[in-house]
């Protein structure tokens, strides 16, 4: 009896009587699904636009944060190297296209899912050997990022919330309108949506694949260092944000693989879902749910919509 | 011209086997050293690899090693992780290293009993199973200066001293935010008896190595906790991560202290804020030693090291030349013992035993005033020494403590204990009859 007040009453007694604390949990938790949400919108968009899900995007984060601040380091200034950090992802977009996927048409999906395998251990490896593989910090004054708090004495008690953090959610925001915007209403766009849904189609109208994938990888190299810029403000840029990254995984599970709106709702999802699962019932069985729990979701979510939230329902004749 | 490139291919091939196969030179004292310079814990992994590296250059390059044998030193890197730190030890097994380093709590617990059938002593320098100081029990392994159990008794000291003392802590809340991993959970039966039997509250904040930058559900708990103090056990990313929740959480940075892992870099992250941050240490934390100039003079200034000279002196940088004279002065003393220049791991397991690393012999190192004395035995291969607090004052550690003594009346017993419960639960866990030289 107790155990059961304990999950279905308590918490819920909390919420009511610190308000504040809910606040702050769900901000942390939309900040957290923010996040997760742009990773995940970089699995899709390869995901969409070549049927392969790129096991790299995790690693792409890292290497996009570390050489911005591995060249901010070296004493290129900020602007700069972020500039130069986009050249290098545009570089890498280029190369995956001629080195990994040209020579990889027409093969099995498992084939290139393992070709990312294999870029994800270069870009460790030559993350590693050009800046090291101690943690760093993200330049966040020279970026034009704003640093401290902005308190809120309200609800009875104190909401903070992190400039950083509300910049993080800004500038995700504009970057997923941006994206909507570039796919629905731009040739490019729509030619990447053609590739999706019918590689042979899309060839046979004039549409250049090679050119579509060097785009798409290009833009899931910018989205990666937006999220490593971001995250890397919150803590450090270190190999263990790459860790991290496979957060998505449930947001994909959740949203679909191939829906941008399931990759931000599903993100904000297990955002929020993981911080209040975790402060109200975390405690319960000693806390540390947190890196399970946001699969617990996404499974529970599954039951009832195996596609999930926003995948394509896929009918096939047997 | 394909027949030549698959001959050469095969030639590349088979040399690189034979040459990883091959022991060091008969002549040398093979030394081989687990580190991590990538993967998620690297900020805290380079700078011990590079102490442990450096010093024992240092001494093949201004004495030609130990007593006149020089040191086959080989890096094997572990990222931290078990597999591949079980990959290590089984690949540097057949070269006959006189001494392992696995530099990892997760990597020691299953080396612990290959260490005996092996014949090969395992240093894990403050860390591993705190159990392991009992040396009747484990003859192979040695974990000097002290375990995480003394570790935490003499946070609770320090804590109760801040509050007039041990009596004084009954009622207190006191948070424990912890690695998930095997260090992390090490502690954990020791600080409930203690929580018990002096009367205070722990509150549990396991952060799991998936999560380590993603701090922000435990801070949250802290923050409607509100514990008189935070004990923190962390390492890589998780300690500057945690360091800037707690700035971020406003929690008094005085009353968050850390076991002796977190490095100047870990707090810097968070800025002046961090200031405050206290951690234990057992050694000095600057380049102010004639060991770490003579380092500088025949490594680091040579060539031959990858270390930055600003790294010099700093904590951990420091921890591993700590690490890596403990390993020599075992072999030298294995040699006084056995006669012998080029000395085996069985030599250097009764080397380390009888280590007794005075004042005097501190001098003589150049470490004068680097770290107190200590002395092992057949019994006791831990030494179970004082530590200090170290505060953080917004760019480096200063010391704001005396020494403090663990509660040798309270760890030891369980300690035993422990000891003696690992030898019951392990089948066949074999009785000592390894030679005893230091009673």
């Amino acid at each position: 009896m107790h155990l059961l007040y304990q999950i279905f009453i308590d918490p819920f007694m909390q919420m009511g009587q610190a308000p504040d604390l809910l606040v702050q949990t769900l901000w942390e938790g939309l900040v957290g699904g923010v996040l997760y949400a742009l990773i995940a919108l970089g699995f899709v968009l390869i995901f969409k636009a070549s049927g392969v899900f790129n096991f790299a995007q995790g690693i792409m984060m890292v290497f996009a944060a570390l050489t911005l601040v591995g060249l901010y380091e070296k004493g290129v200034p900020a602007p700069l190297a972020l500039l130069l950090a986009i050249g290098v992802m545009y570089l890498l977009a280029l190369g995956v296209e001629r080195v990994v996927l040209r020579p990889l048409v027409n093969q099995p999906d498992i084939m290139l899912f393992m070709a990312t395998f294999g870029l994800t251990y270069i870009l460790i490896g030559a993350g590693q050997l050009v800046f090291g593989g101690d943690p760093k910090e993200m330049p966040v004054a020279a970026l034009g990022l704003p640093k401290g708090a902005i308190d809120l004495k309200i609800l009875g008690g104190l909401v903070s919330l992190q400039k950083i953090d509300i910049a993080a959610a800004i500038i995700a925001s504009i970057m997923v309108a941006g994206l909507a915007v570039f796919f629905q209403k731009t040739r490019i766009g729509r030619a990447l949506r053609a590739v999706a849904d019918d590689h042979q189609a899309a060839l046979s109208v004039g549409i250049s694949l090679n050119q579509i994938w060097v785009i798409v990888w290009f833009t899931a190299g910018i989205v990666a260092l937006a999220t490593g810029i971001m995250w890397g403000a919150r803590s450090d840029v270190s190999f263990a944000l790459q860790v991290i990254s496979l957060k998505a995984l449930p947001v994909l599970i959740l949203g679909g693989f191939t829906s941008v709106p399931g990759a931000i709702v599903g993100g904000l999802i297990i955002g929020i879902g993981e911080k209040l699962g975790e402060f109200y019932w975390g405690p319960l069985v000693g806390g540390g749910i947190e890196s399970w729990l946001a699969y617990a979701i996404a499974l529970a979510f599954l039951l009832f919509k195996p596609e999930g939230l926003f995948g394509e329902k896929i009918i096939e004749r047997i | 011209m394909r027949k030549l490139k698959k001959a050469a291919l095969a030639l590349i091939a088979t040399t690189a086997l034979a040459a990883s196969a091959l022991p060091a030179a008969a002549e040398d004292i093979f030394v081989p050293l687990f580190t991590y310079r990538t993967g998620p814990f690297a900020g805290s992994g380079t700078y011990i690899a590079n102490g442990m590296h450096d010093y024992l250059e240092m001494l093949n390059q201004r004495d030609g090693g130990i007593g006149g044998v020089k040191i086959a030193i080989e890096e094997c890197e572990t990222g931290y992780n078990t597999t591949k730190g079980l990959e290590c030890y089984e690949a540097v097994k057949p070269k006959h290293p006189v001494l392992v380093n696995p530099w990892s709590t997760g990597i020691t617990l299953p080396i612990i009993p290959k260490a005996a059938v092996d014949k090969i002593p395992v240093l894990s320098m403050a860390y591993g199973l705190s159990a392991s100081s009992e040396g009747d029990t484990f003859p192979w392994i040695f974990n000097p200066p002290d375990t995480y159990w003394d570790g935490m008794s003499m946070i609770i000291k320090y804590i109760a001293a801040q509050e007039g003392g041990l009596a004084k802590l009954k009622g207190k809340k006191i948070g424990y935010l912890y690695l998930d991993a095997g260090y992390g959970k090490e502690p954990l039966p020791f600080l409930a008896d203690l929580s018990k039997e002096l009367g205070f509250e722990t509150k549990l904040y396991p952060v799991a190595a998936a999560e380590m930058q993603n701090q922000s559900a435990q801070w949250l708990n802290v923050r409607r906790d509100r514990p008189d103090y935070m004990i923190m056990y962390g390492w890589g990313a998780m300690q500057p991560t945690a360091v800037k929740e707690a700035v971020k959480t406003n929690y008094p940075m005085e009353k968050f202290i850390s076991i002796w892992w977190p490095s100047e870099e870990d707090a810097k992250g968070a800025g002046k804020e961090a200031a405050g941050f206290k951690t234990l240490n057992w050694h000095a934390a600057t380049p102010d030693f004639p060991v770490i100039k003579d380092i500088e003079k025949h490594v680091v200034g040579a060539g031959k090291s990858q270390t930055p000279k600003d790294q010099l002196g700093t904590v951990l940088y420091n921890r591993g030349v700590y690490n890596s004279m403990l390993i020599a002065e075992g072999i030298r003393t294995a040699q006084k013992l056995t006669g012998k220049k080029v000395v085996t791991g069985e030599d250097v397991r009764r080397g380390m035993e009888s280590l007794n690393i005075d004042a005097a012999r501190l001098k003589e190192l150049g470490m004068d005033g680097f770290a107190g004395p200590i002395k092992l035995s057949c019994a006791d291969h831990n030494g179970h020494r004082p530590t200090f607090v170290q505060r953080f004052d917004g760019a480096k550690y200063v010391k704001v403590s005396d020494w403090i003594e663990p509660m040798h009346d309270k760890v030891g017993p369980l300690l035993k204990a422990d000891a003696k419960a690992y030898a019951e639960k392990n089948a066949g866990w074999p009785k000592r009859t390894e030679a005893c030289d230091s009673k």
